[in-house]
């Protein structure tokens, strides 16, 4: 059974067409790279999952259960207010705060601008939100983060504030923060884009080291030689759709579409 | 005489301070009610609310406190002040606390506002509620944005409690108003500003500190 699976997941801001019927699978322990030009709806996608956007359409189930379906629900979080669906007069029944951090419990998000919280150490970022969702006595809990900052590198940055380190350093920090809850699945929102050219490379092989360990990973990246030495799969978005999909070497030596053909001419 | 007027100043400052420290410890939360409200995305609580802060920030304090309390005698023939020295004292804080919340409520909102959205969203995909996220992760860098104008606000005010003289509350400028009307003496008028000045000047320093104890983020 797929850890995640996603099926005809749409998502429309106001007249534009930003997600269009889009379906995929991964595999516990997979990672999917998913590449394509900007604008064509790579991020919303990972919004979508990490349900900082609201899809119009479509279901997302994780392990066989079904997080969100858009026929019966219409989750939101509170910075966005739906219009599309009450003009197609359809009834939305909204999640629960409740249930959307549940649902959000399934997946951890990597930024590309980082987004640490400055007035806390690299330990407290790490520490806060397991803290608050009381999950484990302070013990436990400080004794995970460490372990987490350590597995990114950084055991001798723990009283370090964000201001104080790289921006490769705090790109790591922040994967150790989310990692902190346990995500079934660990998103990661083109997470080099923001680095200058030598700072990729530990933030990279930080992601390398996941997925030795099994860690099940969706990547939006515009790291190409990374997507096709990391990926188990690659998806090629264009226009809000799923373009292309496939192998790494599919997708790298065997481009079908013209688009991707296209695209991948520009590296 | 000097230290007449002296004992008369120091007891006027009392009240003075006394004011300057009610309000602030009514309109500091408060402020942040109002912001709150001026933010809602109920519209007709969100217009109700900038509506009053048009109204409060639109008009001289001075007006506002002379029709707080005056005003529900004449108009409604109710008094909920009474003519006692506390009834006084009561009307000054309700509109100074009013006035000032709604002051602090606009400086609020716009070090809330210039918090980035990537802030609430980290908290909000680490399943944090709503209320977390804004008490543990934002709430702090908006203290230290707004350090500046606040303590601006705030200095301000120790000026503003001598506006409390038109109910007649006796503070600081009303004490030493007080020689001059009986014994026609002007120099104890002069001599409030030297309270003036320390109290502000031992806020700017407090203030400078606060800074400081906020400057290891940014």
């Amino acid at each position: 059974m797929p850890i995640l699976q996603v099926e005809h997941l749409s998502k429309r801001f106001d007249q534009h067409e930003v997600l269009r019927d889009i379906s995929f699978s991964i595999e516990k322990g997979e990672v999917l790279a998913i590449i394509g030009s900007s604008g064509g709806g790579k991020t919303t996608m990972l919004r979508c999952l990490n349900f900082l956007e609201t899809a119009d359409d479509g279901t997302i189930s994780v392990d066989g259960k079904v997080i969100f379906d858009g026929n019966v629900q219409n989750p939101q979080n509170f910075r966005s207010t739906d219009k599309s669906k009450m003009r197609s007069g359809k009834k939305a029944v909204r999640m629960s705060d409740e249930e959307l951090r549940a649902a959000r419990r399934h997946f951890g998000l990597v930024f590309q601008s980082f987004n640490l919280f400055p007035q806390y150490n690299v330990l407290q970022n790490v520490t806060l939100a397991p803290t608050l969702a009381k999950a484990g006595t302070p013990d436990e809990i400080n004794a995970r983060a460490r372990a987490l900052i350590d597995r990114v590198g950084l055991t001798e940055k723990l009283d370090f504030y964000p201001c104080q380190l790289s921006g490769g350093q705090q790109q790591r920090v922040a994967i150790a923060r989310s990692l902190a809850l346990s995500p079934d699945i660990l998103c990661f929102d083109e997470p080099t884009s923001a680095l200058d050219p030598e700072l990729t490379g530990e933030v990279l092989r930080v992601i390398r080291d996941l997925r030795q360990e099994n860690m099940t990973m969706v990547i939006v990246t515009h790291e190409m030689e990374f997507a096709r030495a990391v990926a188990d799969k690659v998806i090629f978005m264009a226009d809000g759709i799923i373009e292309e999909m496939g192998s790494p070497d599919e997708i790298f030596t065997n481009p079908k579409s013209p688009k991707l053909r296209s695209f991948l001419g520009n590296f | 005489m000097f230290s007449d007027v002296l004992t008369a100043l120091a007891a006027g400052f009392g009240k003075t301070l006394q004011i300057f420290f009610l309000t602030l410890a009514g309109a500091v939360p408060l402020g942040l009610v109002i912001a709150f409200g001026s933010m809602s995305r109920f519209k007709p609580l969100k217009y109700a609310v900038r509506g009053l802060i048009w109204i409060i920030r639109g008009t001289p304090l001075m007006l506002q406190l002379i029709v707080i309390f005056y005003g529900p005698a004449l108009i409604f023939g109710f008094d909920p002040w009474g003519g006692a020295n506390s009834g006084r004292l009561a009307a000054t804080l309700f509109s100074f606390i009013l006035n000032y919340a709604c002051y602090f409520s606009e400086i609020y909102r716009g070090g809330i506002e210039s918090i980035s959205k990537g802030q609430y969203e980290a908290g909000q995909v680490l399943g944090m509620t709503r209320s977390q996220v804004f008490f543990r992760v934002v709430l702090l860098q908006v203290v230290k944005r707004i350090m500046a104008p606040m303590s601006n606000e705030i200095i301000t005010l120790v000026k503003d409690t001598s506006l409390a003289r038109v109910v007649a509350v006796s503070e600081l400028l009303f004490k030493a108003e007080a020689f001059t009307k009986s014994q026609g003496l002007i120099w104890p008028l002069f001599f409030t500003g030297v309270f003036y000045l320390l109290f502000s000047g031992l806020l700017t320093v407090v203030f400078g500190k606060l800074e400081k104890k906020l400057s290891y983020f940014n």
